[in-house]
């Protein structure tokens, strides 16, 4: 089993995503240059966050041209998974890899803070270990993650099980008050309709260690390796 | 012939000029003028600030043993070292808050990379002009402040380094004239430290990073005047910022030093080519020579002037160990990069720079680095001094208890209750949360931040590769140093060691940001020179030396200069990072205790931001501090962290102890109940005890009764008193003296006065 930390100029939480799967997680992973044009013999590729090309244009915009991008979706059409975290989600949604968009906060700043984030299902490889309706305790930092779609999509990602992902009080409470950014439907996290890629705001790689003030998005990572050892 | 306007317009005077015909021998060019007189700045060269710096020691050591380093380095343990750095971005601030602070975290970012250390965190000091109101400077003020934050949150967060810390102040002296002190922690591998000295002749000379553009020409000698009405028209001396090319600029220097083929490097900051070539000559005892055809530039048209005067961000000078240069060139080039051999090592001791075949200047670099004149000023006490603290701080009226007020009903005499003080110095935008301003920076990434913003008294970082953790804090109160700079330069550098030493980590170093008003002016020299001598003394006491630091004087408006205000570094290293100790107290039942090694005969009115707030009055003699007490009290906190006896550890400063109180009680939602006596606070009226912000003190939370024992014993073996005041539980926080309710409120109303503040202010009015 071997994860794959994908690097683009400008990404900077790729230390903290390979990090955490080498150290704490305790799986083999490797980085992956951007100008790479194989990804070949990796089961999880992770697009990490970051400002990837600066996010000039648009978030994520220009890291889907690059050319390790062909390479990660080839990956994703073969059914193998991949998962992108803040600006990674970013990337997967201009790529067209997972649907819907991430503009800018509904109060314009950038935030970065401890949000709860809601279980809403654990038909994924990632929550597969979870609690339905558990809330995990995960940082966000980002200027620009209000999740939208049009209403087409959003009912379509619900009726399919597809938000994995809510943004929710300390008991469970979905309400405009624990939305940090605005996102339609206090979306964090969705799926795309094969199952196999993960695209969420905030960022369980900085919640993976009891030191670090929460552990909880450590089981993100388990599941998914739970997964793959079963395979 | 340079028209003596021309030089003087670039800030260099007759003598001065005169001084740069007899080095050449000859008349200068404009180039070379231009050269002169950015490195003789008071920005580069510490023309006035030299001889006064020379009082600590650690820099005068290094200046005698030619080791005056970009950033001092401290080691972690036998592996790691930290190498940290202050820097004022002030004036380019003032009119373009956005890119002025941007530009001020990119460059002392630079500072720390290019010593082959890892940029781990930023830290920060802002002040600014009041930001309440409708009047015009309120406006200002709130337009700065917000895009100042917007500025360093821009630079730090896409450069994917956490901003840990900071403190904001407000203040009407910084009407016009806000400070922007930005500070960078690297940790770097022992013995792979690199040097900025151009050693080899012949080797090459590789110019890294972004291309020149026209952007902050004359940026170090704009540091170097007061504000005035035209600084508007500074804006093109501004800088213009690009974190994501200082990302990759990090990462692509990392990796090239790592080759060991890097014999020298230095960024271009202030006074970009210039000071590069010159410092590194001087440093390697050689000469530069460079074609500035070969510098890489954003527009066609540029002079040798402007190319050799440009700060252009984002940019570095490395000399490479001959043949080495594509093997180095290939890294930054991977990284996207510019990477360009522009010139060589030469051993003639000269700055040579050629275009093509033609020579621009012609200047011994020891002659821009080392011969700038040193002027002893002129000091002399203001007279202000005096009358100020000859004010009485306890000579105001007292407030009124709850009972009282009831009792007397409306319109009786002073009508703000101890309760209504406290609410109102919580909600005073210098005490209130600055929760607005923290989440706006990215305080985790890199994923090594154990007590994050607004959790303790001071950040905590784990380093990857060792069990130790450092602890961070910026620090100044500048009230206290325009009421007695020298005694408020003790407690600058006080507080900060009091605030690591709360969160766990014993003292270690010191870095420090000198702002202050025009030197040339004999009053504000000597409110330098007297800050100095406190920073000297309570570095010396403390044992943390000062070993980096900035300064920026001519903080001054034609309207009114700033207070004398040095912003203090504070590093502080944990034996163990899991030995550490947040600020907020937990849970019910847990003792309270009073650590405290103060002896203030107005129990720290003077000069209190009480005063401030509540009575208008910024007057007094500030807290008297004993530095041999408040070192044992850092001596004993850091043992009862190490030992695991502190549930919470928070120390009393703006407010005093209600505040201080209120802050550990606000995080978690959980009330206290203080029962406190007079004789423990030498007969002083209510209000000296809630507000007065005497020195040396810590408010420290433990969970049973048997770990107040171990504590008294501790705190009795290192001198300190230690004095039960109470206990952690319910939903108020209530203060009783002798009997006498003073505050019972309940803690979620002070929350919201505390919380959100500066948020209501500055969303309700824009900006």
């Amino acid at each position: 089993m071997k994860f794959a930390v994908v690097r683009f100029p400008g990404s900077n939480c790729d230390q903290d995503a390979y990090h955490v799967l080498k150290d704490v997680v305790g799986v083999a992973v490797d980085y992956v240059w951007h100008e790479e044009k194989s990804v070949k013999g990796y089961d999880c590729i992770v697009l990490p966050g970051g400002f990837s090309y600066g996010d000039y244009l648009r978030t994520g915009a220009i890291a889907r041209f690059s050319p390790i991008m062909d390479a990660v979706i080839a990956h994703a059409e073969r059914g193998r998974f991949v998962m992108g975290i803040c600006n990674g989600f970013q990337v997967l949604c201009e790529a067209h890899l997972l649907p819907g968009a991430l503009v800018r906060n509904s109060r314009p700043k950038f935030s970065c803070k401890w949000v709860g984030c809601r279980i809403e299902t654990t038909g994924t490889p990632w929550t597969q270990a979870a609690r339905l309706g558990q809330v995990l305790r995960i940082p966000i930092a980002h200027g620009e993650g209000r999740y939208v779609a049009d209403e087409a999509t959003l009912d379509q990602l619900e009726a399919e099980d597809r938000v994995v992902l809510r943004y929710a009080g300390p008991g469970g409470t979905i309400d405009d008050q624990f939305n940090p950014n605005g996102s339609m439907r206090g979306i964090a996290g969705i799926l795309n309709s094969g199952r196999n890629i993960l695209g969420m705001m905030p960022h369980p790689e900085r919640a993976a260690e009891k030191a670090l003030g929460s552990a909880d998005g450590k089981l993100l990572f388990d599941g998914m390796v739970r997964t793959l050892r079963a395979a | 012939m340079i028209h003596p306007d021309t030089y003087r317009e670039m800030g260099l005077n007759d003598l001065e000029y005169q001084r740069i015909e007899g080095i050449l021998g000859r008349e200068p060019n404009l180039t070379e003028v231009g050269m002169f007189a950015v490195m003789w700045s008071e920005h580069c060269g510490y023309k006035y600030s030299r001889p006064v710096l020379a009082l600590f020691k650690t820099y005068r050591e290094a200046q005698e043993t030619g080791a005056l380093e970009n950033a001092g380095i401290i080691p972690l343990d036998d592996k790691l070292g930290i190498v940290f750095k202050v820097e004022s971005h002030n004036h380019p601030s003032a009119v373009e808050p956005f890119q002025g602070a941007a530009t001020g975290v990119g460059g002392i970012l630079r500072d720390i990379f290019t010593m082959g250390a890892r940029p781990i965190a930023n830290l920060n000091s802002l002040r600014f002009g009041p930001i309440e109101g409708v009047s015009r400077d309120a406006t200002r003020n709130r337009y700065l402040f917000e895009h100042v934050v917007e500025g360093i949150a821009h630079y730090g967060n896409c450069v994917g380094v956490p901003t840990v810390g900071g403190e904001v102040v407000f203040n009407r002296c910084y009407n016009g004239n806000p400070l922007v002190n930005a500070m960078a922690v690297g940790v770097v591998e022992l013995g792979k430290v690199a040097t900025a000295s151009a050693e080899g002749v012949g080797n090459p000379v590789l110019y890294v990073g972004s291309s020149t553009g026209k952007d902050g020409i004359h940026g170090a000698t704009f540091a170097s005047v007061e504000l005035g009405p035209d600084s508007e028209s500074k804006r093109p001396n501004v800088q213009m910022g690009d974190p994501f090319l200082e990302k990759l600029l990090i990462e692509a220097t990392l990796e090239a030093l790592a080759t060991g083929e890097i014999v020298g490097i230095q960024d271009m900051g202030a006074a970009g080519l210039t000071c590069a070539t010159s410092e590194t000559a001087t440093k390697g005892g050689s000469g530069i020579e460079i074609d500035i055809q070969k510098v890489p530039r954003r527009e066609e048209k540029m002079s040798a002037y402007e190319i050799m005067l440009s700060e252009s961000q984002e940019r570095m000078l490395a000399i490479v160990r001959k043949g080495s240069d594509e093997k180095v060139g290939a890294i930054f080039r991977k990284w996207g990069l510019n990477a360009v051999v522009i010139g060589r090592v030469t051993n003639d001791g000269l700055v040579r720079i050629m275009n093509g075949s033609e020579m621009e200047a012609e200047i011994p670099a020891r002659a821009l680095t080392e011969e700038c004149p040193t002027y002893h000023l002129d000091a002399a006490e203001p007279e202000y001094i005096a009358r100020i603290q000859a004010f009485d701080p306890l000579s105001l009226h007292e407030p009124m208890s709850d009972e009282a007020r009831a009792a007397a009903g409306q319109g009786e005499g002073f009508n703000l209750t101890y309760t209504e003080c406290l609410a109102a110095l919580l909600a005073c935008p210098t005490i209130a949360s600055k929760r607005w301003v923290t989440e706006q920076y990215d305080s985790m990434v890199q994923t090594q931040t154990l007590v994050g913003p607004l959790e303790g008294d001071a950040a905590v970082l784990r380093i990857r590769g060792s069990m130790k953790g450092i602890a961070l804090k910026t620090d100044g109160n500048s009230r206290y140093c325009a009421l007695d700079p020298f005694v408020g330069g003790q407690i600058a550098v006080a507080e900060a060691a009091r605030n690591v030493a709360c969160v766990g980590g014993r003292p270690a170093a010191v870095t420090d940001g000198l702002n202050f008003a025009n030197p040339e002016k004999p009053t504000c020299f000597w409110q330098f020179k007297r800050c100095v001598e406190g920073i000297a003394s309570a570095t010396e006491a403390f044992g943390t030396p000062v070993v980096s630091g900035n300064v920026s004087f001519y903080n001054e408006t034609p309207d009114c200069a700033i207070f004398p205000t040095p912003v203090i570094g504070m590093l502080g290293i944990l034996e163990d990072a899991n030995k550490r100790c947040g600020s907020a107290f937990r849970e019910e039942g847990d003792v309270l205790m009073l650590l405290r090694a103060d002896s203030d005969p107005t129990g720290g009115m003077g000069g209190s931001e009480y005063l401030a707030t509540i009575h208008k009055v910024e007057a007094g003699p500030p807290p008297r501090i004993d530095l041999a007490g408040e070192h044992a009290l850092h001596l004993c906190v850091v043992e009862a962290v190490s030992a695991g006896l502190l549930v919470s550890a928070h120390d009393c400063s703006d407010g005093g102890l209600s505040v201080c109180l209120a802050e550990s009680c606000i995080p978690q939602g959980v009330g206290a109940v203080l029962m406190l006596r007079y004789s423990d606070f030498d007969d002083l009226p209510p209000s000296a005890i809630l507000f007065g912000e005497a020195q040396s003190r810590v408010v420290v939370s433990m969970r049973t009764e048997r770990q107040m024992k171990r504590l008294e014993e501790m705190a009795a073996r290192h001198g300190v008193r230690a004095q039960w005041i109470g206990t952690v539980g319910g939903d108020n926080l209530r203060i009783s003296l002798e009997g006498q309710n003073l505050v019972n409120v309940p803690v979620e109303q002070l929350a919201n006065a505390h919380q959100n503040a500066i948020g209501r202010i500055m969303e309700s009015h824009g900006s």
